[in-house]
C-alpha cells in the first residue's frame, strides 16, 4: 500500500516480496522471509540491484494479509502507541505472547499486549487506569492480528 | 489411495462464502451470524446475502425495498456496496490461494480457478490448508472444490459450500473442501442424483426449466442424456457441459452469458512480460473484450480496476502484484473510455526487473445502462481528461445549485434520480447512501480502520 497520497482519487496496491529461500519444495506454500533480521523488519535484499529504501519493502512481510489501522484510544499509550497512531496490523503472524496484538472483543476490534499466564489468556492495556481484558481458561479469544509497526506523524 | 504420484488433470474452483457480506464481517465481527445484505449502488437491490439473509427468504438481485420492513421484524441489516474494498480483499485473496498450485485463473472477483495438474499430496488436505490460510490471512470463508473439469471443480465446490450450510442433500463430511477424484463411483452418483440440473454451471434457470420439462432434473439425469441430442435440442455448449460433467474436458468453455455484477478479463502470459508495453497491450485487449461483454449485457460500469502480477507458485522471481481500481465520475460502457482508464496507471506500478506472469482488468460497480439519466455536464473537464473522480465540478453551477437549496429548503435540488427497478421511487441522495457503506479501510488513507485502544 502506498504511504504516500495520490493526489487524483485513485489507489493503489503494491505487493513486493523477496525470492523464498533455496530448498523449497514445489506445492508448499511459500512462508516468507526466513531470512528477516531479527528487528522484525524486511530484509533490505540480497540482490545486486540498487535502489532507494522504499518503506513498504522494509515494514511489510506479507503485503496481502497487512492492514493499516489508526488508534482510536489512548489504553496503550505507555507500549508507545498513542492515539492516532497509525499501525500496520499482519494478519499472517502467529501471535505470541507479550505481543500487541488486534483481537475481537464483544464483536469489536481492540488493540491490547497479549499475555499468557497460568490463569488463562489476557489482553492487557498498557495505561494507567486501563482494565485488562480477561480470557479465562477454556474460553475462546478471536485474534485479528498481530501489531508490526507503529508510525507516528510528528507534524499536525 | 495412493497420493505420492503427481494428479493428472485436476482442476480446484475455489470462492469465498457471500464474499461481499463476508468483506464486511471482517472488519466488522459483530455482524457475524446475523442477517446482512449488500445493496447495489443504484438500483436498491440485494447484491449479496449472508447465509442468515438467505433463510429470512431474501432473494439474489430482490429488490430492496420489497425486503426493508426486515429491518424492524428480524434485524436485517443493509450496507451499500464498497466496491473498492471488495476489489482490494479479493486480490489479497487471490494472491494467497496462488501460492498452491501453478496456474490460477482469475475467474471473477470472488472465485478462481487453480490447475493442480502435477501438484504432489492429499488435494483434500492441500485444500484445507489453503482454505485455513485465506481465511487467517484475509479472513475470508471459503470453499474449494476439486474435479477433473472446470464444470465438475464448480459443482464440487458447490457441494462443498451447500454441505457446509446445511445437513442436506450432501454429507457433511463433504463441507468447506470437496475432491470428486477421491470419491468412489456410487457416492459421486449420490451426489449427481442429489444435485439439481439448474446447479451445475452453465445452466441457467431456462434452460433447466426446459430440461425438467424433458425428465431431466437431477446431474445424474443429465449426465445421462444422449450428447448428440443434447446439442440439436439446446446448444453445443450444453454439450460441452455434459462432457465436461463426464469428466472429459473441453477447453475454451464459454459459459451463457448471465447478467454478472462484475466482468472480469484476465488470462496468465506463456512467458512472463519484463516491459510495461507488454502489459498495456495485454491490459488494452482485456479492457476492450470486458467492455464488448458488458455493452451485451446492457450495463455501464462505474470503475475499472487493473491488476497485473507474479506467479507465487515460482518461488524465486522475486514476487511483485499490483491492484489499482479507477473510479469514474460517469459510468460508462465505452471501450476508448475503459481502455484510457485502464492503460493510464500501468505506468506509474510497473516495476522492472520483474517477472509478470498475469494481468486483468475487472469492471466494477456495474448498473443496468438504460439507468443512467440524461443529466448536466457538471464534469466537463473531467470528460476531457478521461472521467476520473475527483475532478471538481463547475463552479458556477455548483454555487447556483446551492443558492436554491438555500433559498427553497435543503434537497430542494438533488443529484438524484428515479428509478424503474424501484417503481418510481425516489432513490436516497448521495449524501444518505455513503451512510450505508462501510469506510473503504484498505483503499483510502482518510478512511482506514479506527481500532479501539
Amino acid at each position: 500500500m502506498e504511504l504516500i497520497r495520490y493526489p487524483l482519487r485513485m489507489y493503489s496496491f503494491e505487493r513486493l516480496s523477496h525470492p523464498a529461500p533455496a530448498g523449497s519444495e514445489p506445492g508448499k506454500p511459500v512462508h516468507a522471509h526466513a531470512a528477516t533480521a531479527s528487528a522484525g523488519f524486511g530484509s533490505p535484499g540480497t540482490d545486486a540491484t540498487v535502489k532507494r529504501i522504499d518503506l513498504n519493502d522494509a515494514l511489510i512481510r506479507h503485503p496481502q494479509a497487512t492492514f493499516v489501522m489508526r488508534t482510536k484510544g489512548d489504553a496503550m499509550r505507555d507500549a508507545g502507541i498513542d492515539d492516532g497512531d497509525v499501525l500496520l496490523v499482519d494478519r499472517a503472524l502467529q501471535a505470541r505472547s507479550g505481543q500487541v496484538v488486534v483481537a475481537v472483543v464483544d464483536g469489536d476490534l481492540v488493540c491490547r499486549r497479549l499475555v499468557q499466564g497460568a490463569e488463562g489468556v489476557r489482553l492487557q492495556a498498557a495505561a494507567p487506569g486501563r482494565a485488562d481484558i480477561a480470557i479465562p481458561m477454556g474460553g475462546q479469544l478471536e485474534l485479528w492480528g498481530v501489531v508490526t509497526t507503529v508510525i507516528k506523524s510528528l507534524l499536525g | 489411495m495412493p497420493t505420492h504420484h503427481a494428479h493428472a488433470g485436476i482442476y480446484a474452483l475455489v470462492d469465498a462464502n457471500n464474499m461481499y457480506v463476508s468483506c464486511e464481517r471482517v472488519f466488522q465481527p459483530r455482524l457475524a451470524g446475523k442477517p446482512v445484505v449488500v445493496l447495489s449502488s443504484n438500483d436498491g437491490a440485494c447484491i449479496a446475502r449472508s447465509n442468515e439473509a438467505k433463510d429470512l427468504g431474501v432473494k439474489m438481485a430482490q429488490p430492496w425495498f420489497q425486503v426493508r420492513h426486515l429491518e424492524k421484524t428480524a434485524g436485517l441489516i443493509a450496507l451499500s456496496a464498497n466496491f473498492e474494498l471488495y476489489g482490494d480483499m479479493s486480490s489479497r485473496m487471490m494472491a494467497v490461494e496462488a501460492r498452491y498450485a501453478p496456474r490460477q485463473e482469475v475467474y471473477s472477483i470472488d472465485e478462481s480457478f487453480l490447475d493442480f495438474t502435477g501438484v504432489r499430496g492429499d488435494l483434500v488436505a492441500i485444500g484445507r490448508d489453503l482454505r485455513a490460510a485465506v481465511l487467517r490471512e484475509t479472513g475470508l470463508p471459503t470453499s474449494v472444490g476439486f474435479g477433473s473439469t472446470k464444470t465438475l471443480a464448480k459443482l464440487a465446490n458447490h457441494v462443498a459450500k451447500t454441505a457446509d450450510r446445511k445437513p442436506l442433500p450432501y454429507p457433511r463430511r463433504l463441507a468447506q473442501v470437496c475432491n470428486f477424484g477421491r470419491m468412489n463411483p456410487d457416492e459421486l452418483k449420490q451426489v449427481f442424483a442429489a444435485t439439481e440440473v439448474g446447479a451445475i454451471w452453465g445452466v441457467g434457470r431456462r434452460i433447466a426449466a426446459r430440461l425438467n420439462e424433458g425428465g431431466v432434473r437431477t446431474a445424474l439425469d443429465l449426465s445421462r442424456c444422449d450428447a448428440a441430442a443434447l446439442r440439436r435440442k439446446f446448444s453445443v455448449t450444453l454439450e460441452k457441459t455434459l462432457l465436461e460433467l463426464r469428466g472429459t474436458p473441453c477447453l475454451d468453455l464459454d459459459v451463457s452469458p448471465v447478467v454478472r455484477q462484475q466482468i472480469l478479463v484476465s488470462r496468465s502470459f506463456g512467458k512472463a512480460v519484463t516491459d510495461p508495453a507488454g502489459i498495456v497491450e495485454a491490459v488494452s485487449e482485456f479492457a476492450s473484450r470486458a467492455a464488448e461483454k458488458l455493452r451485451a449485457q446492457g450495463s455501464v460500469a462505474g470503475a475499472v480496476n487493473v491488476f497485473f502480477t507474479t506467479s507465487p507458485f515460482r518461488q524465486h522471481d522475486r514476487q511483485h502484484g499490483v491492484s489499482i481500481t479507477v473510479p469514474l465520475v460517469r459510468p460508462v460502457a465505452d471501450t476508448r473510455i475503459l481502455v484510457g482508464a485502464a492503460t493510464s496507471v500501468v505506468g506509474q506500478m510497473f516495476r522492472r526487473g520483474i517477472n509478470y506472469l498475469k494481468a486483468g482488468v475487472m469492471l466494477m460497480d456495474l448498473r443496468p445502462a438504460g439507468l443512467v439519466q440524461g443529466e448536466l455536464d457538471l464534469f466537463e473537464e473531467a470528460n476531457r481528461k478521461g472521467l476520473v473522480e475527483g475532478t471538481p465540478a463547475r463552479p458556477a453551477l455548483m454555487a447556483t445549485v446551492d443558492a436554491l437549496n438555500l433559498k427553497f429548503g435543503r434537497d430542494s435540488v438533488r443529484f438524484g434520480c428515479t428509478s424503474a427497478a424501484t417503481h418510481g421511487a425516489e432513490l436516497r441522495s448521495w449524501a444518505t447512501r455513503q451512510e450505508r457503506r462501510s469506510p473503504r479501510y484498505t483503499t483510502r488513507w482518510e478512511e482506514m480502520f479506527g481500532v479501539a485502544a
